[in-house]
This record gives C-alpha cells, structure tokens and sequence, in this order.
C-alpha cells in the first residue's frame, strides 16, 4: 500500500513538467520585452501596451481562480478594477499619495466589497448568480458615474503616479513595467499555491459535484465566498495598476463590457490554467491593437478604399474571430498548445 | 437493550397531499446491520436523504448518539460521524479515485483553509485514503480518474468516500444496485468485513444479500415501517409477505 502511496504522490512528471514549459516561455518573455523594447523605437509605447497586457492578466488571472476552479461565472468582476483604481484616485486627491496606503485600503475595500456581494451572490446558483454578479457590478459603476466630486461621467485625471515611500519610483516606466511584472507572477505563484492547496481542492471538488461535497462533511458556501474574496482582492489591486498606468481613473474601468471582457479572456486563453488566462489576456489585448493594421495588410488585394473600411470596421473581424476560437479551439489556447503533446 | 446509535421518531417527510414517509419511528443499535427494504417507491431512499439530512422533515425527530439532530444540515452531521452513500454514484468523476477518498479523509482532518501546499502530495491524507481504497478491493485502481472506473468500481469508490469520513454509522443506499455478480460478492464481503466495525444503515433490493448480512431489518411499504425484526423473523411474517412479497418467491 505505502509503496504505491509513494510512487504516485509525485505528480506524473511527464505531463506536468511539459506543461509547465508555457509559463517559464512567458514570464520570460515579459522579463525579455523590456530589453527588446530599446530596440523597437517605440519603446514607450510597446512598455505601456505590455504594462496594460499584464495589468488586465492580473485580473484574468483572479476571475479564472473563480471560473475555472470554482466554475463561478462572476460577470461583475470589473468592479474590482474600478474600486482598485478609484481607491488610488480618491484617496490621492485627498493627499494620499503613496502606494503603501493607497494599496492596502483598495484591497480591503475589494475584500469588503466581495464579501458582502459574495455572501448574497452566492446564495445562487447558474444563471442567477451571473445576473446578480452583473447586478451588483453595475450598481458601482453607477454609483461612480455619481460622484460628482471625483469626476462622475468623466472620471479623474491623477497628477502623478502612486509614490512608493515617498519615492516617484514608479514615474519610470522601466520601474513600473517591473512592478507589474513582479505583481503578476506575485499573483500567479499565489493562484497556483491556493489551486494545489487544501483550500484548492475542496473548491475544485465543489465545481465537479458540491452534494457529494457536502456529504463528505464541508460546507461549500465557506470556500465559494473565501474564493470570491480573494479572486476580488487580486483584481482590485490589478485596479490600482491600471489606475497607474493610465494615470487617469473613470466609471469605464467597470463597465459591464468589461466584465465580459474579463471572462472572454478568461475563456479565450483556457479555463483553469492561471497561465491561460494571462495568454488570454495578452491575446485578446494585442489582437485589439493590432487587428486594424493586420487587416490592413492581409487585404492587399483590395483597393485602398475597401482596405480602409475593412480597418475601420475591425470589430466586424474581431468579434467573429474570437467566436471562431472558442468554438472550435476547446480549452482555448491552453487547449491548442496541449493538444499535439497529448496527440 | 443498549442505547440506541440512531433513532427516528414519528418522521415524516410529504409533498403536499404526497406522504412519502409517515410516522417512520426506528431505532439503530451500535454495532448492528440494519436493512431496509421495501418495494420500489416505498420511501426508503427519501428516508435515507431524512436520516443524512439532504431533505428536509415536515415533522418528527432524528435522534443520533442521543444528540437531536433534525435541523441539523448534513455537513454537520457528517461531522458527528454520520456518513452516506448515494443510489445515483455520487463521485468527483474529474478526480482519481485516491483523490475522491483523501478528500473525504482531509474533511476530517484538521482545517481545510490552508492556502499553501500542495494537498495532493500530503501522506497523511494518501495513506488514509489508500487504507480504505484498499478496504473495498479497490487498492490497484487508486489513480485512475474516478469517471473511468467501471459502474461496479464507482460503487465500491463510494463505499471507500464513506469509510473515509470515518463514520459511526454508515447509511448505504443500495450499494449493490447495478453491480455484475462478481462485484456484488465482493461488496458483500466487505460489508461483512466492516459490519464488525461500524453500525450500518442498509438499504438493498438483493434479498440474498439483505437476509446474510441483517442482524434485523425493517419493512417499508408506502412510506410505514410495518415490521421490524430479526431476519428469520422478517422472512415468516405473514403480513410482510401479504404487503410486500406478495406473490413473489421468497428467498
């Protein structure tokens, strides 16, 4: 008995150590992007659309954790972004400048937010728990297109990035690039832990069959709403990055779009795989920034005024494009990048 | 007469003019092997989900260990040590079959809010876990993913997810439903095996099986306990025939 205990209580090395090529390829290569940015001539700009790719990876990142672990369709998840990025407006037009209380009062706000909506959403399941998720989402952005004092519909510029103990460290987009970096694997390691933890798999075990849970003695609704509370707080400090990011903060960071955005990349990339989701993220931001151009080169063969429109329009490609992927690519990209290992 | 492990009184569970288990008053001894039966659709799977707490009682008491345990959920009655098994497999088919056991050993094994270390790999919870796959025959088969197993192998996982959660009293509602022969005696067996060690609550419809094992059984029939003896007893009841057996040839 204790012998077969022990040769299998190592993961099968084979499958595991094949997977894990893809995130050590992709860490690296945002670890790898800064350097080649020197060299693109456009360095500011490939630092600022690679800091946003990690940045909304992050918040991927923390919806799969929920989605793919716990198969809890959270389609408000953008309000955490919105209540990071507005924990840094707020309080840095209040004086508050630095990071080190800007961060932690975003994260408890987050955490407060998640338990509270999380308690009630959780009480449903399916469809419903997607409704009131998205209910409860559009209830802060409304609530922020209020606010009149910081902004309402418009929302509110910041006069300068977050300091860090008292330092404007982050005023360098190198140094923040990095910050980023060191956020999203800071999350990543985290996610992977809790998905393999005890926690981990009481939550996975709940998404394959939660009565079966119950009659092994664990009450689901505990770990669920740990799980949203966590998944909430990652996303809200991804909040406080955008704000940073775009030095700008508005009611748009927590649209219902983006809530959808946010799982689409979730979906886009595989669900349950932490690394998928931060795939999907890059995907579905570079494919946004680029699509027009590629479109516009692919369509050679057209007169410069179709080649224009088709530009123009490039949403009409987009939008199908992204359907095409999660219809026939199962498990996303994940799914895609699996598959010739497995044959 | 020692005090009783388990007692029903007066249970009843009905939807709206559907009375599906009516003044159900029972008592389990520890130790014993208490079966079951009834016709189809005689309520004995909705007592089960009564005793375990699945389902709600519109009236009477679960009493366990003395304990009234009526209103309790059933995650916490599983926490005193009252385990089920479920007629429809019930499983984690995305999980291997050592990971549905360590699971159940992990509910009762200190704290599952630890967010670090990787579960799979903590050998407390494995060793357990093999100790009990190994008590159902199901020791070799440990790693295969719980939705690959056969029917007969899926129905031993389930008794091995029960053993695990180290249980006083352990309600199994037809283990032997849809087993081959050869996966039956072997259910069987271990039945007898852990009948010396734990009080079970036995619902089966494979009399040969129910008159072996049964130090008493009790009759079911449209949702009224009409008997409740010794086997031997059970088999010559003439009202037991009458209701249940009816024409059918008795074992």
């Amino acid at each position: 008995m204790t012998e077969i205990a022990e040769t299998h209580s190592a993961p099968a090395p084979s499958l595991t150590t094949r997977l894990e090529i893809v995130p050590l390829v992709l860490f690296t290569a945002f670890a790898a992007a800064p350097l080649l940015a020197a060299y693109s001539g456009a360095e500011g700009y490939v630092l600022s659309l690679l800091t946003r790719v990690m940045i909304f990876g992050i918040a991927a990142m923390a919806l799969d954790l929920i989605l793919g672990y716990g198969a809890l369709v959270s389609f408000g998840h953008a309000a955490f972004l919105g209540l990071g990025g507005y924990a840094v407006g707020i309080l840095a037009s209040h004086g508050f400048e630095d990071a080190l209380i800007q961060v932690p009062v975003a994260l408890l706000a987050s955490a407060a937010f998640a338990f509270v909506t999380g308690a009630i959403s959780l009480r449903t399941k399916g469809v419903y728990f997607i409704m009131i998720t998205l209910a409860f989402g559009q209830m802060l952005y409304f609530l922020a297109t209020s606010l009149a004092p910081y902004g309402g519909d418009d929302g509110m510029t910041l006069a300068s990035r977050s300091l860090v103990a008292g330092t404007d460290w982050l005023e360098n987009d190198f140094t923040f690039y990095w910050v980023c970096l060191l956020c999203l694997f800071g999350v990543y390691a985290l996610s992977r832990s809790i998905a393999a933890s005890r926690f981990g798999r009481v939550l996975r075990g709940t998404r394959e069959n939660a009565i079966r849970m119950e009659a092994i003695g664990f009450r689901p609704f505990r770990f669920q709403l740990a799980a949203y509370v966590i998944s909430g707080m990652m996303a809200g400090l991804a909040g406080c990055l955008l704000a940073n990011q775009a030095e700008f903060v508005s009611p748009s960071f927590m649209t219902w779009q983006r809530s959808g955005e946010l799982i689409f990349m979730v979906v886009l990339g595989g669900l349950g795989s932490l690394h998928g989701a931060i795939i999907g993220a890059a995907a579905f931001l570079l494919l946004e920034e680029f699509l027009p151009e590629i479109l516009h080169t692919l369509s050679f063969f057209l007169s410069e005024e179709t080649r224009s429109h088709l530009a123009e329009n490039w949403k009409m490609v987009f939008g199908p494009l992204l359907i095409l992927i999660v219809l026939f690519v199962r498990g996303g990209i994940m799914g895609l990048l699996r598959r010739p290992h497995h044959g | 007469m020692a005090e009783a492990l388990l007692e029903l009184r007066n249970l009843r569970k009905n939807y709206g003019a559907l009375v599906v288990t009516d003044d159900v008053s029972l008592s389990v001894e520890p130790g014993e092997l208490h079966a079951i039966i009834g016709p189809n659709g005689a309520g004995k799977t909705t007592l089960i989900h009564q005793i375990s707490g699945m389902l709600p009682s519109n009236s009477g008491q679960v009493l366990f260990a003395g304990e009234d345990i009526t209103h309790l959920a059933m995650p916490r009655r599983v926490e005193r040590g009252l385990a089920r098994s479920f007629q429809i497999t019930s499983i984690l088919p995305g999980f291997s079959a050592l990971e549905n056991v360590a699971l159940a050993v992990q509910a009762r094994s200190g704290s599952s809010f630890r967010f670090l270390g990787n579960a799979s790999q903590e050998k407390d919870l494995n060793g357990t876990a093999l100790e009990c796959l190994g008590e159902v025959g199901l020791g070799a088969r440990a790693h295969i993913p719980a939705g690959l197993l056969s029917y007969g192998e899926k129905r031993q996982l389930e008794l091995a997810i029960g053993l695990a959660t180290a249980p006083k009293l352990l309600l199994l509602d037809e283990p032997l439903a849809g087993t081959g022969h050869d996966e039956s005696q072997r259910v069987v067996e271990t039945l007898r095996r852990l009948k010396n060690r734990l009080t079970i609550v036995l619902i089966e419809h494979d009399m040969e099986a129910v008159f072996s094992l049964a130090d008493r059984v009790s009759v079911l029939v449209y949702g009224r306990v009409i008997a409740t003896d010794t086997p031997e007893r059970i088999r010559a009841n003439p009202e037991v025939r009458a209701a249940y057996l009816g024409d059918e040839e008795m074992v």
